[in-house]
């Protein structure tokens, strides 16, 4: 079936198996490969994306199913050259090791901060509660996106 | 020296040397542009899927393929049957279907005759896409006839018990080490006995006995396991992109298993999404992308799901351990004794560099002075998946750490002590080191009291325990734990230490460009321990070429000199002072070339940060970047020295690093559900100098982060038909930001004195020592219902059982 998904502001048309899971669309067949995929039931987060704005577990969602929706990524983040800063704060605070994670801890923490841009650091907890890292121990990336409440229009110009 | 003199900043604002820098790789990361294993994509590339047993245990009768090669899509089936005609040109065997382990054992890479633990590798699909690759694993057909398993540790030596390596044509479940020992002993039989004696016949003297399980876990990396293989089959070269904490150690493996010439043999590891241990040992996985390539001459690609990631790669731990303590009534530890049934599974796996194939477990002792300790192990084989040595253990460490921190607790339980200071009244004292364990360690250094003290200050002890008091008189239960640990990493001396024949030593090669920017190629691997960052550090403190003009290479056997790899903590204390060694080596070419252009001699100068002067005449002198440039001039030079800085070196470290650190955690518990909440944790730890304390600290986070799910509630479990319980995240639990608390850390620092940047280990430290501290925690809080000890891991029904004063096999799914 031919599909057509917005991501990163550019539609992407393919001719899909109806079971292509979203997050297999997004690395494999728009290429983007910035969204990671951690575990089989949903449960890791590592594929967090944005469908419609709203973060959603990719690999919950068939491909079908964002036909005609708009997918934000981690490759989204970046406007212009300048760093979001919750890009920006998870460098500052060490919010990050391995890397993996990383995306969908981003695209949580920047959904969290357009809805509460003050958020106390129980909430930021909450917030990524369904997600995993298993190199930070949380307590970087709680502050990486603090850091991203306090510097809203702070960024950084790639050269 | 107790701390690090302040490094000047460079131009870019980052330190020249050591300091909190933010990390290079993050500028990628952050902006989805890492290169992971399944990032890798090349033309024409195939997909595979593995088919894996349902049983624990069965006789493979017969296994038909026709159905799935028959599927659109599907390229090859490969079956254990296929690799056994498949002749192997090596000294390991004459087929394809069996391979050597890590502890000299073989492990089947597609099962032919029996399988031996539920997910092990049955089929190997190949396709042109993963979807049709997993479509084709539900048309194999594979008819099985079930045997009984060995499911509980404890009944594999059974004389009834069903025999697991009847391949080997072995009549019992012991495991035969490459020595030919199927027990591992280490320490003073004779003496520790002989002090259990004493101290039963003496009334001033107790003996606390207790069993403690160290539990099946999971190291469970964000990023599975997975490869990319590619043979050339025009130029012989293999190229294999896979998820490895050791490529060099993989390149000469796979030369071993596939008796492919090594210098063909190409293994890169990209970006690699965690590791802790997980992606030391090669898997059958690995090896049968290789075997695709070979067999279909295109790229193949394999990658564990999460399930496969869990039931068949790399567990932990695992250890069923006996304890026992002698004492006298004021606390004074005398001797501890410790027998270990250990569980490897069906193949002995295990990552381990010395003699004694416990690794390092007989660091027992801990980080207390007594003269008797002794240890034996007992391995068994058990229908269970293969490994051991994994998620951030230091080689046993953290089984060693955990029994007797758990140990000394129980203990002061018995004594009606503070656990603080039964502590402080045992710990070694700084003018004891090097202090020489009794089962033979040489601690390098510590101020061991020190560092207890800074984390009692944190938290407030004696307010705590207060607090507790208070608390307990109003029925409510708060608990305090305590750990104190003494970890040896850095393996290790050549003489000593070695992986399937292999010494420890790294090599590193620094190559400095005429601009005065310079490369730093090293053997080890970044999982996420930022070692571009730290290692470029290392070169700016030795040379003062700021940190931002130097690139480190690594993750590449072309790229890059040989060496072991990272794990158990090794990185910077081998291959980081590698780079120390390495820098200093251009540091006195460049006082060569810098007496040349001076026309003095090279004894007349002297270094400061980033520049040789000459001596009283601080304004004549030449920076490392000039300095670089002359050594590619026409600059006349004595004679032997060809110009040029670049240099080599390789590191044999004369012994182990010995960091150690502190740890209290505060609980709280509510004795109706058994629900802890972990409210406070305060580590302090000491790993000597710290590169990038930023990045020592992020690394300690993640390992008490660890400790927290492996207390509370990691596990794979097994039910007695053999079905392993913890196969998904959906029921191998892992913490959330909000089981975890706000991490409290403290340091102190104490250098390794034969470390050449005084450095010591850290990346395995809180790991190794926090699961003790919440475990000790939850049983202060419901001492008062009569326990001393219940196993991990403390879910609520298991504390709530414990307070009911049940007795709770954690390991298997039966009361």
């Amino acid at each position: 079936m031919e599909i057509t998904i917005t991501i990163n502001g550019e539609q992407v048309t393919r001719d899909v198996e109806p079971r292509t899971l979203l997050v297999h669309f997004i690395r494999e067949d728009a290429g983007l490969r910035g969204t990671h995929w951690g575990c089989d039931t949903s449960n890791c987060g590592t594929c967090t994306i944005w469908v419609d704005e709203k973060p959603v577990k990719s690999c919950t969602m068939l491909a079908a199913q964002a036909d005609g929706h708009s997918v934000t990524t981690v490759e989204g983040l970046e406007k212009g050259g300048v760093l979001d800063p919750i890009q920006q704060g998870f460098i500052e605070c060490h919010g990050l090791q391995c890397g993996f994670c990383t995306a969908g801890m981003m695209l949580t923490g920047r959904a969290l901060l357009d809805e509460n841009p003050h958020p106390s650091d129980d909430e930021i907890r909450e917030a990524i509660s369904g997600q995993i890292c298993r190199c930070t121990g949380y307590k970087n990336i709680v502050k990486a996106i603090q850091w991203a409440a306090d510097n809203p229009a702070t960024s950084e110009v790639t050269a | 020296m107790t701390a690090v003199d302040e490094a000047p900043l460079s131009a870019a604002g980052n330190p020249i040397g050591f300091g909190s820098m933010k990390r290079v790789e993050d500028q990628r990361f952050v902006r989805g542009q890492g290169n992971y294993v399944d990032d890798v994509n090349l033309p024409g590339m195939l997909h595979s899927a593995i088919l894996r047993s349902p049983f624990a245990h069965a006789r493979i009768v017969s296994i038909d393929t026709s159905a799935a090669e028959a599927l659109p899509g599907v390229v090859a089936v490969i079956t254990g049957k296929i690799l056994e005609g498949i002749p192997r040109p090596s000294l390991l065997g004459d087929n394809f279907a069996w391979m050597p382990t890590l502890s000299y054992d073989t492990q089947a890479v597609l099962a032919t005759d029996k399988v031996r633990f539920q997910g092990q590798e049955v089929a190997f699909v190949i396709a042109e896409s993963r979807y049709i690759a997993k479509d084709a694993l539900e048309l194999i057909d594979v008819e099985y006839e079930p045997l009984e398993p060995v499911m509980d540790a404890k009944k594999a030596l059974d004389a009834d018990a069903p025999i697991i390596r009847d391949d080997k044509g072995q009549t019992d479940n012991r495991i035969t080490d490459v020595h030919g020992n199927q027990t591992w002993e280490s320490g003073n039989k004779e003496a520790t006995e002989a002090a259990f004696v004493a101290a039963a016949a003496d009334p001033n003297c107790v003996i606390v006995e207790e069993d403690i399980l160290y539990p099946r876990v999971h190291p469970a990396p964000m990023e599975t396991c997975g490869s990319v293989a590619y043979l050339d089959k025009v130029t012989g070269q293999l190229t294999l992109y896979t998820t490895s904490q050791a490529p060099h150690a993989h390149r000469t493996v796979y030369a071993m298993v596939a008796g492919l010439p090594e210098q063909k043999i190409r293994v890169i590891s990209p970006d690699i999404g965690g590791g802790f241990g997980n992606k030391v040992g090669v898997y059958p996985g690995y090896v049968l992308s290789v075997i695709g390539t070979i067999v279909t001459g295109k790229p193949v690609k394999w990658m564990e799901d999460r399930s496969e990631n869990l039931m068949s790669t790399s567990f932990a731990r695992d250890y069923h351990m006996k304890a026992k303590i002698a004492a006298t009534k004021d606390g004074k530890i005398l001797a501890v004794d410790v027998y270990v049934l250990a569980d490897h599974g069906a193949f002995n796996g295990v990552a381990q560099p010395t003699n004694f194939p416990a690794g390092f477990f007989n660091i027992f002792s801990g980080s207390y002075d007594y003269p008797n300790a002794h240890c034996l192990v007992e391995p068994v084989y058990t229908n269970k998946a293969p490994g051991g040595v994994a998620y951030a253990c230091s080689f046993r460490i953290t089984e060693a750490a955990y029994v007797i921190e758990r140990l000394v607790d129980c203990l002061a339980q018995e004594l009606e002590m503070d656990p603080a200071d039964l502590r402080l009244k045992n710990l070694i004292k700084p003018e004891q080191f090097p202090y020489t364990s009794p089962t033979g360690w040489e601690y390098d250094s510590g101020q061991y009291e020190k560092t207890m003290r800074v984390a009692m200050d944190i938290a407030g002890y004696d307010e705590l325990r207060r607090e507790q008091a208070e608390k307990r008189a109003k029925g409510e239960y708060m608990g305090i734990g305590i750990s104190f640990f003494t970890e040896g990493v850095g393996a290790g001396p050549r003489r000593t230490m070695d992986i399937l024949g292999l010494g420890m030593a790294d090599g590193i090669e620094l190559r400095v460009h005429p601009t005065g920017k310079a490369v730093l190629r090293l053997s080890v691997q970044s999982q996420g321990q930022g070692h571009e960052t730290t290692f470029a550090q290392i070169v700016s403190h030795e040379l003062g070429i700021p940190p931002e003009d130097i690139d480190v290479v690594h993750g590449d056997t072309d790229q890059t000199p040989f060496g072991l790899g990272t794990y158990g903590s090794r990185s910077t204390p081998v291959s980081g002072a590698a780079a120390s060694v390495v820098a200093k080596k251009v540091r006195d070419r460049a006082r060569i070339v810098a007496a040349a252009a001076l026309e003095c001699s090279p004894d007349d100068l002297e270094w400061e940060l980033g520049r040789w002067f000459v001596k009283g005449d601080k304004e004549r002198g030449k920076t490392i970047q000039e300095i670089a440039l002359l050594s590619h001039s026409s600059l006349e030079l004595p004679e032997g020295v060809e110009g040029h800085l670049d240099a080599t070196a390789v590191y044999n470290p004369p012994n182990l690093t010995y960091p150690y650190g502190c740890y209290i955690c505060v609980v709280d518990v509510d004795p109706g559900t058994g629900q802890v909440k972990v409210r406070r944790f305060i580590a302090v730890d000491d790993c000597g100098v710290r590169i990038n304390p930023m990045i020592v600290e992020g690394q300690v986070h993640g390992g008490l982060a660890d400790g927290v799910g492996m207390a509370l509630m990691e596990l794979i479990a097994f039910d007695e038909d053999g079905n392993n319980l913890g196969g998904s995240f959906m029921d191998y639990l892992l913490p959330t930001a909000v089981e975890c608390p706000d991490w409290e850390l403290g340091e102190t620092v104490t250098p390794s004195p034969h470390h050449p940047i005084g450095a010591k280990g850290v990346g395995e430290s809180a790991t190794v020592g926090s699961p003790a501290a919440v475990v000790n925690a939850v049983i202060d809080a419901i001492s008062p219902f009569g326990v001393r000890h219940a196993d991990m891991p403390l879910t609520p029904a298991n504390v709530w059982r414990a307070i009911q004063g049940r007795n709770v096999r954690t390991d298997m799914a039966v009361e």
